[in-house]
């Protein structure tokens, strides 16, 4: 105890001759900066409260009813450990179906943003002006205030038949595109509404090459798409990577984009929903929801494995 | 040159005649700014050439015209006699050691020095010979497989150099490489380049704003200041008959007086101190004045005078008998300075006299 007296001491010292709030104050500090434990803890409880409690717990809530049942004749959830819901999804070909289709949509949208990304990235942050840099800025991020809603809508009212696109088409004398309610109409709607977010980690990461790694690439006399595949791309790596975590995850778990302009071809989400919903079978829901989940599992797996974590 | 009129034809046919760089009435503007004015410059075959400036002098920019990362505004730039001032760095027959090195993260070493070669499209086993020898040159043999990351500032600092001169370019261009290093590897790395440009023969265009550097590894210097070139000569010319005030004050103390309308330098270390009331020693010339401060820095002492003629001199003593309490005594003494007339140069007052 003798150790505790004379840092109370050392307190007193600093906090001679001050009120009694300004000396308490500086007596919490002082305890604080002594133990960096303390400090911690302080920091991280809010946080790691919420995260236990409301993002684990869900998540422990989900994974436990999938092994639930419904009992058919009552339609009440019985409590049974079981491997049914499981069995049911790999055995039809309807829930395979839909759940290939989800990934390989989500895959596509994954390639066709970074694709259009990549360029559009470099020419922001080595390329552009100041001026037009923040120009294109607001470009990319003003649709992000506009309702994810309107925007689906919007590109419903321009791929439908009698739409924007057939109606131009039709001015310039080409024949109709029939992507209305079809997988190509859900393609092209992901690929717009995510591609912000694979823009800005990929500029983030172009922004950060210095000059001095493309000029050394041109001296050594590499020509422009030489140093883009040798240097640009494995340095754009990571957050190339981290995007495509943004579009192939929200791509998984969207259900709304599929109901609107998907024409009845459905989603992994649009399972979940209508099971929860109308018909009530939230352990199959919960089952089903699960696969988006080990897909992401396995790809974050991939990607570090690619190093794709190693900038971070 | 008569040596080489009398060597065999073989030989003289494989140098060209051209000098490897030749900068004709060279400009560059940045908006409003001259970077580069009207520079003219030839650097021949195997000379250690330095761009010596104080920052914003236009050397670095030089530098980088040379190796095509910018463009001119007007004139041209020769290399071994063909003008290269529309071609693109890659292919140009120059390589370039960066002032922030610019070794490629997601490389190893060894990947890092083979690039060039593998750029051009040499076969794997011939590369991996010849990035190797490049790194036994610069002494890093068994660093091949590491990343940048994992090496010291002058280990990577020699992988820069090793990456450049693996691929033989007909001039390096080093931008400020020992910036970064401490005094002690600076010195070292000094002598270590000075070597490793003795033994290849290359051509070295080196840009640095450290004169003790320019004298120590350079054949000749251009000293640049605000865009133009004031003075070229060897390190001797110089720092001895510095032609210009500028000149003068940047590569050495600048010790500047006017007597009689005659501007002229005399360099710190060739001054004499002695006690006021010794008479004048005959045949040299001589200055009263008082010491008004000392800087004691070990090796040697500087000392700064206040002249009674007016105009201040700095003096340097080298610290052979005394110590650290007698050197500091001297603040406030009344001293005589002489020199030999023979170590004055006249110098021009600045740009305005040559134009």
């Amino acid at each position: 105890m003798g150790n505790g007296l004379a840092r109370g001491e050392g307190v007193s010292v600093v906090a001679g001759g001050r009120s009694g709030w300004a000396a308490r104050r500086l007596r919490l500090s002082a305890g604080l900066w002594r133990r960096p434990w303390l400090r911690a803890v302080a920091l991280l409880t809010p946080p790691a409260a919420w995260f236990v409690v409301i993002y684990l717990a869900a998540l422990v809530a989900l994974f436990v009813s999938a092994f639930w049942a419904l009992d058919p004749l009552t339609s009440k959830i019985v409590h049974s450990w079981t491997f049914d819901n499981f069995t049911q999804i790999f055995e039809s070909s309807t829930y395979r179906t839909i759940a290939f289709r989800t990934i390989g949509i989500a895959a596509a949208v994954t390639l066709t943003c970074a694709v259009v990304a990549l360029p559009f990235a470099y020419f922001m942050a080595r390329i552009a002006s100041p001026r037009l840099r923040t120009i294109l800025f607001v470009v990319i991020l003003v649709p992000l205030w506009v309702s994810y809603l309107a925007r689906v809508y919007s590109w419903k009212l321009i791929l439908a038949q009698d739409g924007l696109l057939n109606w131009t088409l039709d001015k310039l004398h080409l024949p109709n595109a029939g992507v209305a309610y079809s997988s190509w109409a859900m393609w092209i709607v992901f690929s717009y509404v995510w591609l912000p977010f694979m823009i800005l980690p990929v500029y983030a990461a172009m922004e950060r090459i210095p000059d001095s790694y493309l000029e050394a690439s041109s001296d050594l006399g590499a020509r422009g798409w030489r140093t883009m595949r040798s240097v640009v791309l494995p340095l754009v790596f990571p957050g190339l990577v981290a995007g495509s975590i943004f579009t192939f995850s929200l791509t998984l778990g969207d259900f709304i984009t599929p109901q609107l302009v998907g024409g009845g071809k459905q989603f992994i989400g649009n399972v979940v929903y209508g099971n929860v919903g109308v018909a009530g079978n939230i352990p199959f829901a919960a089952a089903y929801a699960t696969i988006p989940m080990m897909v992401m599992a396995i790809y974050l797996v991939i990607a570090r494995r690619l190093g794709a974590f190693e900038a971070l | 040159m008569a040596t080489q009129a009398q060597a065999p034809a073989e030989p003289a046919a494989e140098r060209s005649p051209a000098p490897d760089v030749r900068l004709a009435d060279l400009r560059k503007t940045y908006g409003d700014v001259l970077a580069v004015d009207r520079v003219d410059l030839e650097v021949g075959q195997g000379e250690f050439f330095t761009l010596l400036g104080p920052s914003g002098s236009g050397k670095t920019t030089t530098l980088r015209l040379i190796a095509g990362f910018e463009r001119p505004d007007s004139g041209s730039i020769e290399l071994g006699g063909v003008d290269v001032s529309s071609t693109p760095p890659y292919l140009r027959d120059v390589n370039t050691v960066f002032q922030d090195y610019a070794l490629f993260p997601h490389m190893t070493v060894l990947e890092n020095v083979a690039y060039g070669l593998r750029v051009k499209g040499i076969a794997r086993a011939e590369r991996r010979q010849k990035a190797e020898d490049a790194l036994r040159m610069v002494r890093l043999e068994g660093y091949g497989a590491r990343k940048p990351i994992q090496l010291s500032g002058g280990q990577r600092q020699r992988v820069a150099l090793a990456r450049a001169i693996v691929n033989s370019p007909r001039v390096l261009l080093l931008d400020e490489p020992l910036g970064a290093l401490d005094l002690k590897l600076r010195e070292q790395m000094q002598i270590e380049l000075k070597s490793i440009q003795n033994s290849l023969g290359m051509t070295f265009l080196y840009v640095t704003h450290d004169q003790e550097e320019a004298l120590t590894m350079s054949d000749r210097i251009a000293v640049f200041n605000e865009g133009r070139i004031e003075q070229i000569g060897s390190p001797e010319e110089i720092y001895e008959h510095p032609a210009t005030e500028f000149v003068a004050g940047f590569v050495g103390v600048s010790n500047v007086l006017e007597r009689e309308g005659r501007r002229f330098t005399v360099r710190p270390e060739k001054i004499r101190m002695r006690p006021e009331e010794e008479p004048q020693s005959p045949g040299l010339e001589s200055e009263t004045g008082q010491v008004r401060e000392v800087v004691y820095a070990g090796m040697i002492t500087r000392y700064l005078v206040d002249l009674e003629r007016g105009g201040e001199l700095t003096v340097i003593r080298q610290n052979l008998e005394t110590t650290s309490e007698q050197v500091l005594e001297e603040r406030g003494r009344r001293v005589r300075l002489e020199w030999r007339p023979e170590h004055t140069f006249t110098i021009e007052a600045g740009r305005e006299s040559h134009e």
